[in-house]
């Protein structure tokens, strides 16, 4: 019988690490000029410096170490003068030097933070994540697993190898040890997660897509009982692919973590892997007897020495924090204090301030997104910016609801057949023939048939008992199959029923 | 033998370009003559006739766009330097078969002069060794005398030159690989200021410690090519990006007049053969007798030099080494479809790296370990920053520093195959300018008992034109002696 969360935290407190790699979008590798085009042909993005050929050889990308640094200087941190490259020496298949070249003891940014706000019991609250470092690596090639039943390593026939990824910049951001979160812990890493993409996404840096590993991160999860001042073993988290995934793998291995030391067994030290399916983790490789992977400095490369003047140039040219844009916006739209937090958390900001810059009505925007899109989106469980309809879209139907040519109840049905892959909202209502009844003899016909359908309805109407003319309005709006506009509808009706 | 092998590179270079010779004619000879010597020496791996032959004819057709000095001249190329399409094995089985699909920026620069390359010449495995006995292919042998070692790693290059197989080689120098194979066998050989020649297409064994070089028969042929292949790379992190040095016109200046030229204390006395430091002494008078003022320097850390070398080549080794994994290229072993990745890797890697070559990789994983690495790693660099700083205080005093080559004269093949340190201690005058960086050539300075002895020169890093200064001099008085280069005194050459 698994313990409640409510069990766990009473008794426990849980410490979190978190690990976040980010794929950079410069348009060439890391050590070379390969391109880095997302779903190529395997292998077609290769050259003899990363494909590990004897004799090649490293050169830096300028443009991953600019980004690393505007990412350090988002995240508060300090820009290491004199940074170093090493080699973290292991063998894989998959990594073709059977090396990978990365920062150790010389990263290129360290100590910083970042605030993230969590809802709480007693309110808004903010919890700073310490950031320990910041360094660049190159990210390895991706290995395919051919036969078996499960698509991992064992039980495989054979194994295919794209070296497509390999040498795409990666930048690892590496939190200290998160502790006073209580039992807020998994949303607290949510929230981490989520507003350092946002940042990463604000400085242009990254694609910052989890689903397509743009964004990875791993959760280091470990309780110790209340008041102990102890840390506990941990776990490492891998494959965390969504936010949702964050918060659910955080709370799953404290609640797995409790179970164990509850029984008096102890945590085992390993790599575990998130499964999206069942929410729970799998473990994966021991790591109670560390791996030495014999880092030494990379003599291929000079150290990394950005200039202090690019280094100020950079910094002022930083973009406005997604906290600071949130404030403006919020005030800027005037929405409540609750569905501007109901917005961020569903990732629908940037979505309608892009619908608003497109003319609509940011209430109207802002009610789409939230609303029917949002709805879909659970639907289908994916984030809101996954989904395919565009601000461009959305801006469109909230313009031709405005002009009376489309009614709510008609727009839901665009938006539906557009997030369906139908086409664009004009090419959706032209191709289902949508338009909103307008032609007042058609609805006076279907008035004057619901009134004779529901005479006593019609007469309490008449009587000014107003809430019953919903009735009347319902079977309008379907004999007219929705394509009715509701409001004069209404209006109509109550004329007819002498109430106008 | 046609008498057209023992001209120097700079004078069939002028043949060529009068159009007295073509460069098939060149080559042809130059193929004949390893056609003829090589079952003796085994300087080659692999003699690219057809694609000599094509770029002599290349190098005839282009030939009036050029005013390369070198141009349509031939050279053997060390077996370690990404050829593109050419066999390249660095001496291993591991890499038996692969072609890479690309040129070295040092192959590129000798194309782009109109260098002809004749072949890919013999080495120890991945240049671990000074004998090349350590070559998975066989040794080479020294053309001086067929039963001794013509050093290494570079020993197929140098024993080419000294075997008339070509008038221009290149080489690589780690620990001494050309320098010790030029001064056993006669021929001149340097190792460039470290980033002066880049080290794009040249397969690492020590990547800070690594570097390709010029040899030749003489102080001005060597210096022709080194102008060739020196110079900035943006392929290589660590080329250095400045002017290369004049060294031609120094090697033609070859003038030390008002020189002052400092004897290394560290480098003689116990280990020195006689005949070795006897020659290096009338060197140093010649180069009195020139002008030159000679002073004796002291570099107390070099007796560290060779502890803190099997250090960082081996650490460094034992992770350049990983990517031979039979994954991507070379050999693959035991892969019938039941076995993992895992097994495959171990079991070619088993078979395909000799046993100096393991000896190294384990030496370097241990010493990177997690515990060791501070003692090991950590110090040696330590001691590297102590060397450095032997170099720059001896160069407040001095311009050049000098001293014998190596220890003795070549030994004999399976002399020291057993002994790996007796082996090691043949680079002992050499190593300690790897790990500083600075540039240093080796030139022949006289017989000890019918071998060569090598005469070892220092510069400060960028002023390689010093060593062709000193060295250039030193030759003129060396040549006029022997009425020419010392390797036209190798006793029966053509014979076997």
């Amino acid at each position: 019988m698994a313990l409640s969360y409510d069990d766990v935290v009473a008794r426990y407190e849980p410490s979190l690490g978190l690990e976040v790699h980010v794929e950079l979008n410069t348009e060439t590798k890391m050590f070379c000029g390969c391109a880095t085009v997302f779903g190529a042909p395997p292998n077609t993005q290769t050259c003899p410096v990363c494909l590990g050929m004897p004799g090649a050889l490293p050169m830096v990308n300028e443009k991953a170490i600019e980004s690393t640094i505007r990412i350090g200087l988002a995240l508060n941190c300090a820009i290491t003068p004199k940074s170093r490259f090493a080699r973290k020496n292991y063998f894989y298949p998959d990594m073709p030097k059977n090396f990978q070249i990365s920062q150790y003891d010389e990263p290129i940014c360290t100590n910083g933070y970042l605030d993230v706000e969590v809802e709480t019991d007693e309110g808004a609250k903010t919890f700073r994540i310490e950031i320990e470092r910041v360094h660049m690596e190159e990210d390895t090639g991706k290995s395919l697993h051919v036969g078996g039943a499960t698509g991992r390593i064992h039980g495989a026939e054979y194994s295919l190898l794209d070296y497509n990824r390999a040498g795409i910049p990666l930048v690892e951001i590496v939190t200290k040890v998160v502790s006073s979160t209580g039992k807020y812990a998994p949303e607290v890493a949510k929230a981490y997660v989520k507003e350092l993409r946002d940042i990463l996404r604000s400085l242009g840096v990254s694609d910052v897509k989890m689903e397509q590993g743009s964004l990875r991160c791993d959760a280091n999860v470990s309780l110790a009982p209340i008041g102990s001042g102890k840390l506990g073993t941990r776990s490492e988290t891998k494959n965390v692919n969504s936010l949702r995934s964050v918060e659910r793998a955080v709370r799953g291995e404290m609640i797995r973590h409790a179970g164990l030391l509850d029984k008096g067994e102890r945590v085992v030290q390993e790599t575990r892997h998130f499964q999206e399916d069942t929410g729970a983790t799998r473990s994966g490789r021991s790591k109670e007897q560390a791996e030495d992977y014999r880092y030494f400095p990379e003599p291929d490369l000079t150290p990394v020495a950005p200039d202090a003047t690019w280094i100020e140039k950079l910094r002022s040219e930083l973009p406005e924090k997604p906290s600071v844009r949130r404030a403006r916006l919020q005030a800027l739209w005037q929405v409540p204090d609750k569905e501007m937090a109901a917005m961020v958390n569903a990732g629908a900001v940037d979505l309608v301030e892009e619908t608003v810059a497109l003319g609509a009505d940011p209430t109207k925007a802002r009610g789409w997104w939230l609303g029917e899109i949002s709805r879909l989106a659970n639907e289908a469980e994916v984030e809101l910016s996954s989904v395919s309809i565009s601000p461009k879209e959305v801006a469109r139907i909230v313009e031709l609801i405005g002009a009376g040519e489309l009614t709510d109840k008609l727009a839901r049905q665009v938006v539906a057949a557009v997030i369906a892959g139908e086409g664009d909202p004009d090419s959706v209502i032209a191709a289902k023939g949508i338009k909103v009844v307008s032609d007042e003899s058609s609805l006076i016909a279907a008035i004057e048939k619901a009134i004779a359908d529901q005479p006593e309805t019609a007469e309490k109407v008449r009587n000014g008992h107003l809430p019953a003319a919903g009735a009347l309005i319902g079977a309008v709006m379907k004999e007219t199959k929705g394509q009715a506009d509701a409001a004069r509808v209404r209006e109509l009706l109550l004329g007819q029923l002498g109430q106008a | 033998m046609s008498e057209l092998v023992r001209k120097s590179a700079a004078e069939l270079g002028t043949l060529i370009a009068q159009g007295e010779l073509s460069s098939r004619e060149v080559t042809q000879a130059h193929l004949d003559q390893i056609a003829q010597t090589d079952s003796a020496i085994h300087a080659f791996l692999h003699v690219d006739v057809q694609g000599a032959l094509a770029q002599a004819d290349h190098a005839d057709k282009s030939r009036g766009e050029s005013n390369s000095p070198l141009h349509g001249v031939p050279l053997a190329l060390k077996d370690v330097l990404a050829q593109k399409g050419v066999p390249t094995t660095c001496g291993s089985k591991i890499l038996e078969g692969w072609r890479p699909p690309y040129d070295s920026t040092v192959v590129a620069k000798l194309k782009d002069s109109g260098i002809v390359i004749l072949g890919k010449t013999n080495m120890d495995e991945f240049a671990m060794g000074s004998s090349t006995e350590n070559s998975a292919y066989g040794p080479t042998r020294n053309p001086w005398d067929t039963n001794r070692i013509p050093g290494g790693s570079g020993g197929g290059s140098a024993a080419a030159l000294a075997a008339m197989q070509a008038p221009l080689a290149i080489g690589t120098d780690t620990g001494g690989s050309i320098r010790q194979p030029a001064a056993v066998t006669g021929t001149v050989g340097v190792k460039p200021t470290y980033g002066g020649v880049s080290r794009y297409g040249l397969v690492a064994f020590s990547s800070s410690l690594d570097q390709a070089g010029p040899c030749a028969r003489n102080v001005l042929d060597t210096a022709l090519l080194h102008q060739v292949i020196a110079g900035y790379d943006p392929k290589d992190a660590t080329s250095i990006n400045a002017p290369v040095p004049d060294v031609v016109a120094a090697a033609k200046r070859a003038d030390v007049r008002g020189m002052k030229i400092g004897v290394v204390k560290e480098l003689s006395g116990d280990g020195y053969e006689k005949g070795v430091a006897d020659r290096f002494a009338e060197s140093l008078a010649i180069l009195e007798s020139q002008g030159a003022e000679i002073i004796e320097v002291s570099c107390p850390n070099f007796k560290f030099a060779l502890g803190a070398y099997y250090l960082i080549a081996p650490s460094e080794a034992s992770s350049n080494l990983a990517r031979f994994d039979a994954m991507r290229y070379g050999l693959r072993v035991g892969d019938d479809g039941a076995r993992s990745a895992e097994e495959v890797m171990s079991l070619t890697r088993e078979a395909g790296f000799g046993p100096e070559v393991k000896r190294r990789i384990i030496l370097g994983t241990y010493a990177l370990s997690a515990g060791y690495y501070e003692a090991f790693y950590g110090s040696a660099q330590k001691v590297r920053t102590l060397i450095t700083r032997d170099f720059a205080a001896a160069y407040e005093k001095v311009d050049v520093l000098v001293s014998p080559t190596t220890p003795t004269v070549a030994f004999k093949i399976g002399e020291k195959s057993d002994d790996p340190v007796a082996m090691y201690l043949s680079d002992v005058a050499t190593i300690p300018v790897n790990l500083a960086g600075v540039a240093s050539m080796s030139l022949p300075a006289g017989l000890s008992e019918g071998l060569p002895v090598g005469f070892q020169i220092i510069a400060p890093a960028m002023r390689d034109d010093r060593l062709y200064q000193v060295g250039g001099a030193l030759e003129r008085e060396l040549h006029a002696k022997w009425n020419g280069p010392l390797t036209n005194q190798i006793p029966d050459l053509q014979v076997r």
